[in-house]
């Protein structure tokens, strides 16, 4: 195991795409100290920033790094890992496992923006908030989350899970805005409360919200009621939910699953079933 | 400054030079007869191939359209990042790239001449904006006027000679090099949702054909004497079947037609050259138009052939844009140009599996080879709509190598492959011809004297590239042909070393051509003042505020013509 600790206060962007269980494994101790990132506009050594030591775990399978402190300033960590195990105790910076392929990264702290962005397999597990574009693309193009799994045990940001294609996005606590927008597939769930425009651009897919949300858009319609609504292979809520399809301006079928109970204000779509 | 490029192996097909070992020598920017040998630098270029410097005929670089494009594909820039150096300023983007890398990677692989061919009039200004920010290159630009209001009015009154005025006043007011017709009356239809089927289709409140304003303009672009034949982009592009609607584009300006001169060039016909009822049964009809070129001299064409990668398409055909944008399901723009034009944008990708990517990429090269005269078909890609341009090194090799073309053959769609005829072509081009269809052939289509050859008086725009023509076995060494054409040894530019071993030198600046059209004088005050006159009515902007002024062009270069009305 590789232990990381920031040696001091980072006062700007770093650039920290080598911290990746891929990049470390086969490599000395002093190899890895010699990895180049960028701090703002400087190219330094990785062991100019970080304390870095290896404790050797007898019992570990998989190659992991462990990351102690606030390391929120630094970037990419875990850039396109495709193996090993990444655990940081902490908060972190923007682009956490973007595009990665397997492997695990679990976080005991908050997160910042694009978590997972564009990732292709593996898990991400947050242990706190996470901020906006979660699991997100770049901008511009059109393929989000085509595999893998993201589990949030705190808040997320504004468009969670924006164009999904595959994969599973759970988020145990509340979502921001336009969750879901423009999911082309795979499921978010999200078990508190949405802010609105959820769904919105809908193409397929499923979105469950186990908690209230305002209004849902003009441009789905509803299907029925469900008794419970299962969410992978572990785990259905058996509660009885709103079920929406759409977005019908996209000419989307996807499914859009709404709490019954946290929304009555929704009762009166029951009139069209 | 003193040059001479010595021992160099020189492919020069306007003066017929055809890999003769000879120096070349260089001074104030022209090619001249002999230079001091003390005085002068000396470039070794033993053992290398020695070209006029390149020529795109048809290359979106600039424009409202281009600069749309670069908006809407942040995802083409993150991935292909030139940051700068000490000589070279910083860009982005792989199928839209930033006006510097535009400039730096043309003269990487040697080119120094690019049209810009579709510059709607309005966004003039915008145009040469960003034509002057880029390096290293002479770039120029065609005005979009197929479709103007005024264009489709005097043709319906059979007035050419006043529409001949009309379009000589908008080429030197938008400062434009050539006539450009892009789905002649298409454009003007899709302002109402609609477009045209035929060229016999009339256009909606003109009643003008399409066939009467490509002959229109075929009229005026001979009244005004302009260096380059009226530039066209077909009736519907990029539908099954089309190949018959170019047959008869071609057709219908035959007898106008002067010995010398091509009365039209079709671009991009890799685009029109389709055979089938619908996507599915989509085949090549390459042959059909390969047969007509070799037996017409009046039509010259470019190939627009397709790149497998991700790309961006942008034409002024609205219609078509539509068409592709609901094929692919992508992002799109749509824009409608005042009185002039109309626009669209939509991000594509070209993969191989597909078949009907891989029928167009066949196409492309099917044009190329079977049609016999290297004089009358070009290389381009149409960047982006086809493939970027920097994907010409490859595309050279699939020209020069059969060998190559069946490394890629073995990865496309089967289905395509069965289709194709390209297995049963054997002609590989050699260096000579590719000078051609590189460079002579389009300095000599475009109607530029100096450029695209090395004889005495030349401008001194140069490509030496690494290749031993003694020792060079094309069909086969196509990766070293390729690697050549990527990175040239040296490019000249306007007697300058500008590039070394595909490093850029020097960040200086190429001039803007364009064609001042000179009419009678009292036809000239009479147009000027109609023109005045009409502003208010026809567009949204102010007569005062619509020419480019000189200081647009950071170095202009005219080209003067005389009119005969």
């Amino acid at each position: 195991m590789i232990r990381i600790c920031p040696l001091r206060e980072f006062k700007v962007p770093v650039f920290a795409e080598c911290i990746s269980p891929d990049v470390f494994q086969g490599k000395s101790l002093k190899e890895i100290m010699q990895l180049e990132v960028w701090e703002g506009n400087t190219k330094r050594p990785l062991g100019e920033l970080f304390k870095i030591e290896e404790s050797a775990e007898a019992s570990e399978e998989k190659f992991t790094i462990l990351i102690e402190g606030d390391v929120s300033r630094v970037k990419m960590i875990g850039k396109g890992m495709s193996d090993g195990e990444i655990i940081i105790k902490g908060n972190v910076g923007m682009h956490l496992g973007e595009e990665m392929k397997g492997g695990k990264i679990t976080v005991y702290g908050n997160v910042d923006r694009w978590a997972g962005s564009m990732m292709k397999g593996g898990t991400i597990m947050i242990h706190g908030n996470v901020g906006d574009f979660l699991g997100a693309p770049y901008r511009g193009q059109g393929r989000g989350i085509t595999g893998g799994t993201i589990i949030v045990h705190g808040d997320a940001g504004r468009e969670a899970g924006a164009y999904m294609h595959k994969g599973l996005i759970k988020i145990y606590g509340n979502a921001d805005q336009f969750v879901g927008y423009s999911m082309h597939g795979g499921t978010i769930y999200v078990q508190k409360n949405c802010r609105e425009n959820a769904a919105a651009c809908m193409i397929d897919g499923t979105l469950i919200i186990g908690g209230n949300i305002e209004s849902i858009l003009p441009s789905f319609t509803i299907e029925g009621v469900k008794k419970k609504v299962k969410i992978d292979e572990n785990e259905v809520v058996a509660a009885p939910f709103y079920l929406f399809l759409g977005d019908l301006a996209e000419n989307g079928k996807g499914k859009l699953y709404v709490s019954k109970e946290s929304n009555p204000q929704l009762k009166y779509y029951e009139k069209f079933l | 400054m003193e040059l001479l490029i010595k021992n160099g192996y020189v492919f020069d097909p306007l003066n017929g030079i055809n890999g003769e070992k000879m120096d070349i020598a260089i001074k104030d920017g022209k090619i001249v007869e002999n230079v001091n040998e003390s005085h002068a630098k000396i470039i070794d270029a033993s053992g290398m191939t020695v070209m006029p410097g390149g020529v795109d005929i048809h290359s979106h670089i600039a424009g409202g359209k281009v600069n749309a494009g670069r908006l809407l594909r942040p995802e083409d820039h993150f991935k292909d990042v030139e940051p700068k150096t000490q000589i070279t300023r910083s860009g982005v983007g792989y199928s839209i790239p930033s006006t510097f890398t535009t400039g730096y990677r043309y003269a990487r692989m040697g080119w120094t001449t690019v049209m810009d061919p579709a510059m709607p009039p309005l966004e003039a200004k915008h145009t040469h904006e960003e034509l002057s920010d880029i390096p290293l290159i002479d770039k120029a630009s065609y005005p979009l006027l197929g479709d103007w209001w005024f264009v489709l009015e005097y043709l319906r009154d059979g007035n050419i000679e006043e529409c001949a005025r009309h379009v000589a006043w908008m080429i030197k007011t938008t400062k434009g090099y050539a006539i450009k017709l892009v789905n002649p009356g298409g454009l003007e239809a899709w302002g109402f949702g609609r477009n045209v089927k035929s060229i016999d289709d009339p256009v909606p409140n003109f009643g003008v054909t399409p066939r009467e304003i490509m002959r229109g303009l075929c009229k005026v672009n001979k009244l005004l004497h302009l260096p380059h034949p009226i530039h066209v982009h077909t009736n519907n592009l990029g539908v099954p079947g089309n190949y018959q609607t170019t047959l008869d584009t071609m057709e219908c300006v035959k007898d106008l037609a002067e010995e010398d001169k091509p009365a039209m060039h079709i671009t991009h016909v890799q685009f029109c050259a389709f055979k089938g009822e619908d996507w599915r049964s989509l085949q090549s009809g390459a042959e059909d138009i390969a047969k007509y070129i070799n037996v017409h001299n009046h039509i010259t064409i470019d190939m627009g052939q397709v790149v497998f990668t991700d790309t961006t398409t942008m034409t002024a055909d609205g219609p078509f844009q539509f068409t592709l944008f609901m094929l692919s399901g992508n992002k799109w723009v749509n824009h409608d140009v005042e009185t002039e034009t109309s626009s669209g944008i939509v991000p594509f990708h070209y993969r191989p599996k597909n078949t009907v990517h891989a029928t167009q990429w066949s196409i492309g090269l099917e044009l190329a080879l079977l049609i016999k005269d290297p004089w009358k078909v070009m290389m381009t890609t149409d960047h982006p709509n086809a493939g970027p341009f920097i994907a010409y090194p490859q595309i050279i090799t699939w020209l020069m190598s059969r060998k190559a073309r069946e490394l890629t053959m073995k990865k496309i769609s089967p289905k395509a492959r069965s289709r194709s005829l390209l297995p049963s072509i054997d002609r590989e081009l050699s260096l000579y011809e590719i000078a051609i269809v590189t460079r002579a052939a389009q300095a000599k289509v475009l109607g530029l004297k100096d450029k695209g050859h090395l004889g005495v008086g030349a401008d001194a725009d140069i490509a030496i590239y690494n290749l031993n023509p003694e020792t060079l076995n094309p069909s086969r060494d196509y990766a070293s042909i390729q690697k050549a054409f990527q990175r040239a040894a040296y490019t000249i530019k306007s007697g300058e070393l500008v590039v070394k071993d595909g490093e850029v030198l020097t960040h200086k600046y190429g001039s803007t051509l364009w064609v001042n059209v000179e009419l009678c004088e009292p036809c000239e005050i009479e147009v000027d003042k109609d023109m005045q006159r009409r502003f208010k009515e026809y567009w949204t902007v102010e007569y005062e505020n619509y020419p480019v002024t000189d200081h647009y062009l950071r170095a202009s270069h005219p080209i003067t013509v005389k009119a005969d009305v």
